[in-house]
């Protein structure tokens, strides 16, 4: 004799709460947090980079680097000026709120006003998995195609900003800018963009501009 | 593939609610997954198996229930279910629409044998 049992019940309930006790962290130290997701190859460390040399004079900032294996990127950011601490998922494909529980316990956040937290290059695990931070940015690149939107169309639903990286490279590959858009508009109304390039400066002025405005609005 | 971690959780989700029932077995599970969730049932199957061993919930059956996602145009609030390659409204081509439902990924039921 078999029952039946009503649950409705998010399977990602679990995460969720944990992400709820990592924002009650953040808040409670007074900082903002920012979850940087994008594929493999986008910029992220080389975003992170540009935007910790720029924001360290005025700003103390800590780097949470997730990869499935090395210290690679934890270094370049601590060689930009920033406190980081990497994690290595063994083969997860995403950061999940735990894993930064357990980082943030080993961050002496004392003054840090700033925590970004660049997630594993994926396109499609990270947007499931809410770590508690205040923001979640998207970086698109030009070299990845136009399409993304219309191919994961979760992780363009689910973020606050998005940058746009590499567009010095528009004139060299196909890459319908309206199409693009297009899509993103779609997923996500009004979604902030930045279009910019870490090799070249370009754009990256109002980017820099808004994480800082970010960050202080925390500290107000 | 973020499925493992995502099987734990149905594991852990089911087993709490089966011990709240005082159950012996879980015989069956019930998932909902929205068109715009990213999960794969077929590699939760796979971890199902695995996971599942050695518990209460050994050999359960999972079911999903895919719901599709639905659009609603803001221009001719034509509502419809999007196609693979294009979001925009098939009604009036216009490309202001809203998400109104896809995301959802929840467990609705499980059968339990008390």
């Amino acid at each position: 004799m078999t029952k039946k049992v009503v649950v409705v019940e998010k399977i990602l309930s679990t995460n969720d709460r944990i992400a709820a006790e990592n924002r009650s962290i953040f808040d409670e130290a007074g900082i903002y947090a920012l979850n940087l997701m994008a594929s493999p190859g986008a910029g992220k460390t080389s975003l992170i980079e540009h935007t910790v040399k720029r924001l360290i004079p005025q700003i103390n900032l800590a780097v949470i680097d997730g990869d499935i294996a090395s210290n690679i990127d934890a270094d370049r950011a601590e060689k930009a000026g920033a406190l980081a601490i990497q994690i290595n998922t063994g083969g997860e494909c995403h950061l999940d709120a735990n894993m930064v529980n357990n980082a943030l316990g080993q961050l002496n956040l004392t003054g840090i006003k700033l925590v970004i937290i660049e997630n594993v290059g994926n396109l499609v695990c990270p947007a499931s998995f809410q770590l508690g931070t205040h923001k979640s940015v998207l970086i698109a690149s030009i070299p990845e195609g136009d399409d993304k939107p219309y191919k994961y169309p979760g992780m363009y639903r689910g973020v606050d900003a998005l940058v746009i990286n590499k567009i010095d490279l528009l004139p060299y590959v196909p890459f319908d800018m309206a199409y693009f858009r297009k899509g993103v508009e779609i997923l996500n109304p009004g979604l902030i963009t930045f279009p910019l390039s870490c090799r070249t400066g370009e754009g990256l002025e109002s980017w820099i501009d808004w994480i800082y405005q970010c960050t202080l609005s925390k500290n107000l | 593939m973020h499925e493992l971690s995502v099987t734990e959780s149905i594991l852990e989700i089911s087993l709490r609610h089966a011990s709240q029932a005082n159950a012996k077995r879980i015989t069956h599970l019930y998932l909902v997954i929205g068109q715009l969730a990213s999960i794969v049932d077929d590699s939760v199957q796979f971890y199902w198996d695995i996971v599942s061993k050695d518990t209460i919930a050994d050999g359960a059956i999972l079911h999903f229930k895919r719901l599709p996602a639905t659009l609603e145009c803001q221009e001719c609030k034509h509502r419809y279910t999007p196609g693979n390659n294009s979001f925009s409204c098939p009604s009036c081509s216009s490309d202001q629409v809203k998400v109104i439902s896809g995301d959802e990924f929840y467990m609705e039921a499980i059968d339990i044998e008390p």
